[in-house]
């Protein structure tokens, strides 16, 4: 009976939740090394939050596609592993940039001029905090502390960090970007 | 083999971020070219604490201090300091512009510290279990294994005093004797290393620095309690402290010190690490749990407590990093020697992250009973830029501001919270008179608004009420009934609530209405920001008698709204005027006023 409930709701996810569409095809790839992170994970108890890390970090977001795949998987239903991406904030929605810029809105940056350094990006960039430029060279958004509060206002570039940035640096550092 | 000289360089993450690394690789590199590869010991350390002025070199036994170095004077380091023996005088760490202070004991930033929990930071290399061992690590270990029984380990933490280092204060012993008392099979241990307070970064600075401290003292505990396995939840933005804690955790496998049979006793105990995913709601330990878990951080009701019914409905006992780092230390030095620092209700240190318009940035472990005043005038070298003290921000989103007079306020769990703060996690935020209290409350409450779960109606519906009323004020809109209504809100919060989160969200309205009221009056009633930092309520105006007609802000200003000819007063054209700053900040004859 259990089993059959269970196809039960695996086809109508596959119906109503993903619009109708035949999963096979937009089927999104994942590295063997993911793949066998997720065997490794499967028995383990409390693993999703876990899976998904990594399942980010091989495509920069949690795409449906990708957690359709992660539901089939590890056999939770989707909406557990919606529940969770929408939950916290370090899991993300949408395809980051090429470069992601994540300026820092912790109480030591906010103070020295975070807020400004965000906005002066936004308006350089034509986008709003949260968003990707139209060529997806660039996004940008606000984060939590960085914990480099001695450098503050800080921002950090795929990594790595510009400390007590100014709204006059910030040209020259997109340019540079542009670039490479 | 003895060196003859020991070079630390910091491998903190402020100091990381400004290439440390780089000069860590180029540092071995000059030691090679002049030959002294095999007199010279470099090691990559944890903090120092001082990440004002990082990267920080420092080198042992002259107990040279050098500070903001730069990749490319890794050579000149080598080359005078090594080599011919003359210290680098332009490196040194420069205290008043005149007089350079090479010792470490010299640097005021440091006079006041006593280091308990950061022992080994910026000392020992953190990726080294012998250099932990060198330094009495795992000798609490051994203790706890072979020497003492599980009631005089928690005797031992009772009469220490060690209280719970992660905001709440909760005695440590109670929480171990709690889930010891429980009888079952599994129990757990949980290291709580999900710091979310912004501007703080105590425990993170601890794990890169000293990844053993945790990992010793969680296997104590779970000797001492009865429990077998552990898990470390730290942030997923941590990947600094996570590569440490892995090696770490491989290491101490290795030894024997991890693992099943731990030192031969018999006693099985290993540990894992979870990831947070950025929901600050997870510092919360049932929310925590429920995040191990893999679900939703949500906070759970209490009772029952986590001790007796926590991780997968196991009795479990979770701490904060802080918390864990002490234990060691308590069980080799003995809780006699731990329990004369501080003060009578808190006992040990506290780690603060000293941060905001401080002149002095960084990393303070203090004992319990230092004033505010020492830790942001003495440590701290008072306020950058020669501006006026405003206030002092503890406790992050949960905690109060403070204002001057209770500079004087000891730091210990009652003093502060009578004070109307709390002490928090530990991160301490100084504000100048730049910054407009109105308009810091509502990056707090922005903050935990943003970060309530959304589970219970008062967090849920309470913090969006006190945000909507705080934008209003900022607006220019507010009313002078808007305080009392802030006050009613808040109060309800605090009883309504059901995890701390919500319980605590008022606190920094509540404490700056106390200290800051005609701030907020100039708000409402005069519809002015004292600092000048609200836009809706300032306005900008160019100085007649300053103003050489530059015409710099004019070319700046994105809405044209500046109007004058080249050498003639310029003139801001109000209506058109959108407040940005653009012209205040280009303007280098000071010729721009804030109304």
């Amino acid at each position: 009976m259990y089993m059959v409930i269970k196809k039960m709701v695996k086809y109508i996810q596959m119906s109503f939740c993903s619009g109708g569409y035949m999963s096979q095809s937009n089927e999104v790839m994942f590295s063997p090394e993911l793949v066998s992170f997720i065997e490794e994970w499967k028995t383990k108890p409390g693993n999703l939050i876990m899976v998904l890390h990594k399942v980010q970090e091989e495509f920069h977001y949690i795409s449906r596609e990708a957690a359709d795949k992660v539901a089939e998987m590890l056999d939770v239903p989707l909406a557990s592993i919606w529940g969770v991406v929408s939950f916290y904030h370090f899991f993300k929605l949408t395809k980051p940039g090429k470069h992601n810029i994540q300026v820092c809105m912790g109480t030591a940056c906010y103070l020295k001029g975070g807020q400004g350094v965000l906005e002066e990006l936004g308006s350089q960039l034509k986008i709003p905090a949260g968003a990707v430029t139209e060529d997806g060279i660039f996004s940008l958004e606000g984060v939590r502390c960085l914990g480099c509060c001695g450098l503050a206002p800080v921002m950090s570039i795929g990594g790595e960090v510009y400390g007590k940035v100014t709204k006059t640096q910030i040209p020259k550092i997109l340019a540079a970007l542009r670039q490479a | 083999m003895a060196f003859r000289n020991y070079i630390l360089v910091c491998g903190g993450t402020a100091c990381e971020s400004v290439k440390s690394q780089q000069i860590y690789q180029n540092l071995i590199a000059a030691c090679k070219e002049h030959g002294v590869a095999d007199e010279v010991q470099i090691v990559m350390t944890g903090c120092f604490g001082f990440c004002e002025q990082g990267p920080i070199v420092k080198i042992l036994p002259e107990d040279a201090f050098y500070v903001k170095v730069k990749p490319e004077d890794a050579d000149e380091i080598i080359r005078e300091h090594i080599v011919k023996g003359r210290q680098v005088e332009r490196l040194l760490y420069d205290k008043s512009g005149s007089t350079r202070h090479a010792r470490v004991e010299d640097i005021q930033f440091y006079q006041k510290q006593f280091r308990i929990v950061l022992r080994n930071c910026g000392f020992i290399n953190p990726e080294s279990i012998d250099e932990y061992i060198a330094r009495e690590g795992y000798q609490a270990l051994e203790r706890a294994l072979f020497e003492m029984t599980s009631d005089e380990i928690i005797e031992e933490l009772k009469s220490s005093g060690l209280r719970g280092r992660g905001g709440a204060g909760f005695p440590t012993w109670m929480k171990w004797n709690f889930t010891r008392q429980v009888k079952n099979d599994i129990k757990y241990v949980v290291c709580n290393a999900d710091e979310g307070d912004p501007g703080a970064y105590m425990d993170r600075s601890t794990l890169e620095g000293d990844p053993h401290s945790v990992l010793e003292a969680m296997t104590i505990c779970g000797k001492t309690v009865g429990a077998n396995k552990g898990y470390i939840y730290i942030r997923a933005e941590y990947p600094l402290a996570i590569s440490r804690l892995e090696i770490a955790m491989a290491q101490a496998r290795e030894y024997g010190l991890l693992g099943n049979n731990i030192l031969g006793s018999g006693f099985d105990f290993d540990i894992e690490i979870r990831l947070g995913a950025g929901a600050f709601v997870c510092g919360e330990e049932t929310a925590l749990l429920q995040s191990i878990e893999g679900k939703r951080g949500m906070p759970q009701p209490r009772p029952p407590f986590p001790a007796v019914k926590g991780l997968w409905g196991q009795p479990t006992v979770i701490s904060n990093v802080e918390t864990w780092a002490n234990v060691p230390v308590i069980i080799t030095r003995g809780a006699s020697w731990f329990n004369k620092i501080g003060t009578a209700d808190s006992k040990g240190t506290k780690v603060f992250a000293l941060t905001g318009k401080i002149r002095n940035s960084g990393l303070v472990e203090v004992p319990m009973g230092t004033t505010l005043r020492e830790i942001i005038f003495d440590i701290g070298g008072g306020i950058a830029n020669d501006k006026k003290f405003k206030a002092v921000q503890t406790g992050g989103p949960s905690g109060g501001v403070l204002t001057e007079e209770y500079l004087d306020t000891p730091i210990d769990f009652g003093s502060l919270v009578k004070a109307g703060s709390m002490m928090g996690s530990g991160g301490m935020i100084v504000m100048d008179e730049d910054d407009c209290i109105v308009d810091v409350v509502k990056f707090y409450l922005d903050f935990s608004v943003d970060e309530s779960c959304g589970k219970c109606a008062p967090c849920r519906i309470g913090g969006k009420s006190l945000a909507r009323i705080l934008e209003k004020i900022t607006k220019g809109n507010g009313t002078v009934e808007d305080i009392d209504t802030m006050r009613t809100i808040g109060e309800a919060m605090k009883k309504g609530s059901l995890c701390a989160l919500g319980q605590t969200t008022p606190n920094p309205i509540l404490s700056s209405l106390d200290h800051f009221h005609d701030e907020y009056l100039a708000h409402i009633v005069d519809k002015k920001c004292p600092a000048g930092k609200c836009k809706d309520l300032i306005s900008y105006w160019i100085l007649e008698d300053k103003c050489t007609g530059c015409t710099a802000c004019a070319r700046k200003c994105p809405v044209n709204a500046i109007s004058g000819a080249r050498k003639e007063v310029h003139v801001i054209d109000q209506n058109a005027c959108i407040q940005c700053g653009a012209c205040y900040e280009t303007c280098r004859f000071d010729a721009i006023e804030i109304r």
